[in-house]
């Protein structure tokens, strides 16, 4: 006989298998997704919900894909969070003058209550990413970020009401455009094919009868 | 306590006693023959009973999946609704269906072209297989690399079947779409030098798989989704398109949408209009786990075919050898082929190499198969049989805090559910993963139907029958932004006519002349239930 748990589902009162996730569990429990389910893999942050389990005080926000069902679990949804993205032209910004805490002032709100770190599914140090923004470290705040899916979990915890993963994300744009190094061989192959370089190859790979373009495939060489 | 089993632990040992020897040994990849032989008996593409042949619409004769057909030769969801096509809710130049990195990529072209675009999407902007493509984005920009060894590598790999025309555009303009992203703000992942980290992929010859970490489509995605946002673009969520709109002179003019809020229909009329659904993996061929996107259900496959459209190569879907095969809780999601990459080996339950680890993915997926079936080599996983994947190698060949650095989502998914894959091989299986075929388009992503473009998986033809890691990333992006551009274009100089629905009328009428029925479709979203029979 399978183990079963008893949790509640938007406040109702499910029998479930304890083996099966939160996301799963709703399924089962009959509830047809539509807000709330994405990509099922813990990559599209478009699950979360917020459980406490039944009598307990602590409250905990997780992806719904990537969480077990718990006895007791009391389940509600985030399907929507209205973060305050303000927007920007990519090409006129640059990667100082503060224009992190320019467009997003709310910032330097911050309180240190680290309750974003504390709700951070993917385990982010989500106010020291924050921290960094303040001070013009964005490259720092870039790769604190990386692995940030969006849910918006942390700005449903935020005293100071910022908007974290949309401060997350213009850091990582502007490492990705201007802090990064800049790739030379890309360049060069960009400036050759713009020169039109690879036609003629291409034109004769394209014309190959087949018995010849497989000979050149199956010997091809390589690289170890 | 240990997550795995104790036959598990035990077949585990006998992985780990043969490591060290299986270290640096030389593996042989597998000759043109022995290939083709592991395809035709092994590959689930060649396997009859999950195929049907098409008996209405331009492919009629063909074979595409069972559950596909059931689709395209379905019912259409507005069959007996009485619509007013003159009571137009949004008006437009450039519509684009789908929210996906094709999608995005789409509009941002069409946008910066003038046009007026509206993006449609059945869940949010970004849900999308785009959001979850982990290992990498292929491109020929390094020095002992070119544009004709990856049309090359693609060429073979897809088993000569691609079309030499849009393989040429993606090739050639592959480093075209890393400069882009880059200027975008995408953070690849360089040397402090600037070049590129790059490595190889399954079939490929030269090391060209650029990537963000193990977060290579996520961080794409998130990039364009913010420029869709910066650049003012109108983006309606929660409503499908379940129709395509001709007119008068069968033009595409639109779509049919519905809302999913309202349960209402709404009527967009555009000039042009851009199909960028992707993929298909949630309808589940022949039994298979998907690592697909919930959304992925071939809905523009549908709409675009009861339009008229053409399909190619519908019958080649891409098993990704690799599927999680246990836990549970994340059976059948993706771990990327950047684990073979970096030097992880497929064993068996014995601990023995069955197989060099950067085969291509039908070869690969057709070679575990064998090990499971005949062969008899499978560890028991779940319901199933699986296959070790030797991840503990990565680091004892490029040491200690690779992993946490290459493949950080790979990490965190295993680490939720118990198991460190630093230290233990993980059990993995094939999962439905990539629709190798789809509509029919030019070099300009135009399909038969004047004003209809494709981008993105829906297409069909570029990947032949078997698509390169890091192809797809790349086919999005390129075919994206030329399908938005020549949508932008196009609009510039149409006209309308009166909108109509007339061919889904006549497909239906082309249906009961033939005596088929199907499913209720575009099916939109999979129903799952996990094992609770529901009434």
């Amino acid at each position: 006989m399978e183990e079963m748990v008893t949790v509640y589902l938007l406040g109702k009162k499910y029998s479930v298998p304890a083996a099966l996730t939160i996301m799963d569990a709703m399924e089962y429990a009959g509830f047809k997704l539509i807000r709330g389910c994405g990509c099922r893999s813990g990559f599209c942050g478009a699950c979360a919900v917020i459980y406490r389990i039944k009598g307990t005080t602590d409250l905990k926000v997780v992806l719904s894909c990537q969480t077990k069902v718990e006895e007791g679990m009391c389940v509600g949804k985030i399907d929507s969070f209205p973060i305050n993205k303000r927007t920007f032209n990519i090409e006129e910004i640059k990667a100082d003058d503060n224009i992190v805490g320019q467009l997003y002032p709310e910032i330097y709100s911050c309180i240190g209550c680290n309750a974003c770190t504390k709700g951070c599914p993917q385990g982010l140090n989500v106010m020291q990413y924050i921290a960094f923004a303040q001070r013009g470290a964005y490259e720092k705040a870039a790769h604190a970020s990386f692995d940030c899916v969006g849910c918006n979990i942390c700005a449903s915890r935020c005293p100071a009401q910022i908007s974290h993963a949309a401060v997350g994300l213009l850091c990582r744009r502007l490492t990705g455009k201007y802090i990064a190094p800049k790739c030379e061989h890309l360049a060069k192959r960009v400036a050759e094919i713009e020169n039109g370089d690879y036609v003629t190859l291409l034109k004769k790979l394209k014309n190959m009868p087949l018995e010849e373009i497989k000979e050149l495939y199956n010997k091809r060489e390589i690289e170890k | 306590m240990s997550a795995f089993t104790e036959d598990m632990l035990k077949s585990m040992a006998k992985v780990e006693a043969t490591r060290a020897q299986r270290l640096n040994a030389a593996i042989e990849r597998f000759s043109a023959e022995e290939k083709d032989a592991l395809l035709q008996e092994f590959h689930p593409d060649y396997s009859a009973k999950g195929f049907k042949v098409l008996e209405v619409g331009p492919n009629k004769g063909d074979k595409v999946p069972v559950e596909l057909a059931h689709l395209l030769e379905g019912q259409s969801r507005l069959e007996g609704v009485e619509l007013d096509l003159d009571n137009i809710d949004y008006d437009v130049d450039v519509l684009v269906i789908g929210g996906g990195g094709a999608g995005a990529s789409a509009a941002l072209e069409a946008h910066k072209g003038g046009a007026k675009v509206l993006v449609v999407t059945k869940l949010r902007m970004g849900d999308a297989n785009t959001m979850m493509a982990e290992g990498g984005i292929q491109a020929a920009d390094k020095g002992n690399d070119s544009p004709a060894t990856h049309y090359l590598d693609a060429f073979g790999g897809g088993h000569y079947k691609n079309i030499p025309e849009l393989l040429e555009k993606l090739v050639t303009q592959g480093p075209l779409a890393i400069d882009w992203l880059s200027k975008l703000g995408v953070m690849f992942d360089k040397e402090t030098d600037g070049t590129m980290v790059t490595t190889h992929g399954g079939g490929t010859s030269r090391k060209r798989m650029h990537a963000c970490a193990d977060y290579t489509g996520a961080e794409i995605m998130r990039v364009l989704r913010d420029e869709v946002v910066n650049c003012g673009i109108s983006v309606v969520e929660f409503s499908p398109a379940i129709e395509l709109l001709l007119d008068a002179e069968g033009k595409c003019a639109g779509a049919v949408l519905l809302d999913y809020d309202s349960n209402e229909y709404k009527v967009v009329r555009a000039k042009t209009v851009i199909i960028a659904t992707g993929g298909a993996g949630r309808l589940h061929y022949q039994g298979f786990p998907t690592s697909n996107h919930y959304g992925a259900t071939a809905d523009g496959l549908v709409m675009a075919y009861r339009a008229g459209a053409p399909l190619i190569y519908a019958d080649a879907i891409q098993y990704h050898p690799t599927g999680v095969a246990y836990p549970a809780q994340i059976y059948g999601a993706l771990v990327t082929e950047k684990v073979r990459s970096l030097g992880a080996q497929l064993v068996n339950s014995e601990g023995e190499i069955f197989m060099h680890p950067l085969e291509t993915r039908d070869v690969a997926a057709a070679s575990i198969i064998r090990e499971c079936t005949t062969r008899h080599k499978g560890v028991k996983a779940l319901d199933g049989v699986a296959l070790w994947l030797d991840t503990p190698l990565i680091e004892m060949l490029h040491g200690e805090g690779t992993i946490a650095k290459r493949l950080p989502g790979m990490l965190r998914m295993y680490a939720k559910f118990g198991i460190d894959l630093r230290k233990e091989p993980i059990l993995v299986y094939p999962t439905l993963h990539y629709q190798n075929g789809g509509i029919l388009i030019d070099e300009d992503a135009h399909t038969k139907i004047a004003g209809l473009y494709v981008a993105g998986e829906a297409v069909g033809g570029i990947h032949g029958t078997n698509r390169l890691m890091g192809n797809s990333l790349l086919d999005i992006i390129v075919f994206g932004r030329i399908a938005g551009a020549k949508a932008a274009e196009a609009a510039k100089a149409t006209t309308l006519g009166k909108l109509s629905l007339e061919h889904v009328k006549a497909f239906a009428a082309a249906e009961k002349a033939a005596g088929v029925s199907g499913e209720l479709s575009p099916k939109l979203l999979p129903v799952y239930t996990h094992g609770r029979k529901a009434r």
